[in-house]
């Protein structure tokens, strides 16, 4: 960090490499007096490319592909993927594949989530620089904190042949689909996960949240019977509700100087938020009953407003996930055939699904010979970028007669509630073309 | 009594594959050893019921390219910033250290650094590294580590 004095009166707060983030990005705050004059996320993650190098490629390949965009949220990915593809090809799922989605979907959701409430956001609460000067004092809560995040790690594995960049899923469904035996093994530990995850409600329940609230607007996947996962129209809190084919008409991207990143706004709005507080606004009847009696246990009902309150919001989505894993191994018989058998056609098909950290937007096209030439990936991060921005120029201010380490403190902490993957979000390239 | 031999790494990362190259050169070598992508939380699994590991990993200290650094725990830990070029901010180092935290590490915990020179995606190793690589392979399989006894075969 570094706090650079400039003219009479004016403070910055520079964070050159933002901690507890997945990904290289920046903060800089410019201040004079209690007024915030400049805020920029600098994003200088290497452009990524991936929309360009997908395209020639035959479809078979881009979930493994896209699986590599991201350590964290491998599954989300290919879920996007798969799903957009099947709609440009057609393909009808059968019922069982759709469960072991959301599955592994469950899987991914309680490992990135566990990862994030204890090891990069907790600390920010309880005033310690990591989760490793926090394990001194807090050794237990550590400790249950990696056994839960391991049996996502488990869940991740058993579905995808391994944790991290699975490789099971197909366009069509799975290359191999699990036998019930397998699933049953995993029983045990998430019933386990399932009370630690209430836990975690209890323990998040009880931290210090800043006095800020936003008027957002909420955006998420949204499914008549099912807190989302995997399929439903996109809607908002503001009239939004479509089908994801409809996406690029209501939601723009736009190149900032500062960021690699693009910034995603709706269309003659403005910035918009997604992610767990989102879905827990816009889906809150859909959440199992035990999960909804822990947020109300913790005093978390909807319409939730405080950004701060994700920590809490991702506890409740993992007692969600754990038990929604938990029914889905209950009911699984494996799928007369793991995948479906695919007739290549030219089409282009859109999807969005629900990554951790918010919606995850794909869309292809892809050719007579099953080869893609369009590819559009919108990830939660760049979608939030702006949204986190807005909400350093309102929060700031409130923290301007602190001193600049304690705003600088509170201001990652403010980023962090959206729980950033900037390495998902590069894929922008700024290209330059001199002629004379 | 457990002992492990682990190699982390990228393989397509230059430099940074030095700990999976290693993992391979003393499986030729007749030894165990495992490959691992470098996630700091995961370490900890390795370390559950394990006496003894021995960890090869890329390093970055400014020292000449090929040098081979060991730290031996609990009396010194590599510095974060020392080992291995991952972009990720939970690493080998932060794993180690939150070990440390929990009170969970290895009784004897033998660390190899190998220097990297360039950690560029899909480049080859350098030289140095391939020959340091070797070096180290030779010395743990030779046991020269851990408890100066030879490698488990």
């Amino acid at each position: 960090m570094n706090v650079t004095p400039t003219a009479k009166g004016t403070r910055t707060v520079k964070v050159d490499m933002l901690a507890r983030v997945e990904g290289e990005g920046g903060l800089l705050i410019r201040m004079k007096g209690d007024r915030v004059q400049e805020v920029k996320l600098n994003i200088f993650e290497p452009p990524r490319l991936f929309e360009g190098f997908l395209r020639g490629r035959h479809f078979s390949e881009v979930p493994d592909i896209t699986a590599r965009i991201c350590g964290i949220c491998p599954i989300a990915y290919q879920m996007s993927s798969v799903h957009a593809l099947e709609r440009a090809l057609g393909v009808q799922i059968d019922p069982a594949v759709r469960l072991l989605r959301r599955l592994f979907y469950c899987g991914e959701w309680i490992e990135s989530h566990a990862l994030h409430v204890y090891m990069l956001h907790a600390p920010d609460f309880l005033g310690y620089q990591d989760v490793i000067e926090m394990a001194a004092e807090h050794r237990e809560t550590v400790e249950k904190a990696l056994r839960l995040k391991k049996i996502g790690n488990e869940l991740v594995a058993l579905m995808g042949g391994r944790e991290i960049h699975p490789v099971s899923a197909a366009v069509g469904g799975f290359y191999k689909a699990p036998r019930k035996r397998d699933l049953e093994a995993i029983r045990e530990p998430l019933r386990w996960a399932l009370d630690a995850s209430l836990e975690t409600v209890r323990f998040t329940a009880g931290l210090a949240f800043p006095d800020f609230e936003q008027d957002y607007e909420f955006v998420s996947v949204s499914h008549p019977d099912e807190y989302p996962f995997n399929e439903g129209r996109i809607v908002s809190n503001r009239g939004i509700d479509i089908d994801a084919a409809e996406f690029e008409e209501h939601f723009i991207e736009q190149h900032v100087k500062h960021s690699t990143s693009l910034h995603a706004v709706v269309r003659e709005r403005g910035s918009y938020l997604v992610g767990p507080l989102a879905r827990f606004n816009l889906n809150y009847e859909k959440l199992t009953p035990l999960a909804r009696q822990a947020a109300a246990d913790a005093g978390l009902a909807p319409p939730c407003r405080n950004p701060f309150k994700s920590i809490l919001v991702r506890a409740v989505e993992l007692v969600f996930a754990c038990e929604e894993a938990l029914r889905i191994i209950d009911e699984y018989e494996p799928p007369a055939a793991p995948r479906a058998t695919i007739e290549v056609r030219a089409g282009t098909g859109a999807a969005a699904t629900e990554a951790p950290r918010g919606l995850l937007y794909h869309r292809y096209s892809v050719d007579s010979d099953g080869l893609v030439t369009a590819a559009r990936i919108v990830p939660p991060t760049s979608q939030n970028l702006k949204r986190m921005e807005d909400d350093l120029w309102r929060f700031v201010p409130q923290l301007a007669s602190q001193p600049v380490e304690e705003i600088t403190w509170r201001a990652e902490q403010a980023i962090r509630n959206y729980d950033p993957c900037i390495s998902c979000s590069c894929h922008f390239l700024k290209v330059k073309i001199e002629r004379e | 009594m457990k002992r492990l031999i682990i190699g982390c790494g990228n393989p397509d990362r230059g430099d940074d594959a030095a700990g999976l190259l290693a993992a391979r050169r003393l499986r030729e070598l007749g030894c165990q050893a495992v490959e691992y992508t470098g996630e700091g939380t995961g370490l900890l699994d390795f370390f559950e019921g394990t006496a003894e590991v021995v960890l090869v990993d890329a390093a970055v200290t400014g020292a000449a390219p090929g040098t081979v650094h060991v730290w031996e725990s609990p009396s010194a830990l590599p510095q974060r910033e020392m080992l291995g070029g991952s972009t990720h901010h939970f690493g080998i180092a932060e794993g180690l250290r939150l070990a440390a935290a929990l009170g969970c590490l290895p009784q004897k915990l033998v660390i190899y650094g190998i220097e990297g020179r360039s950690f560029g995606i899909g480049e080859a190793p350098s030289p140095e590294v391939i020959r340091a690589v070797e070096e180290v392979a030779r010395r743990i399989a030779s046991g020269h580590a851990p408890s100066g006894g030879p490698c488990a075969r």
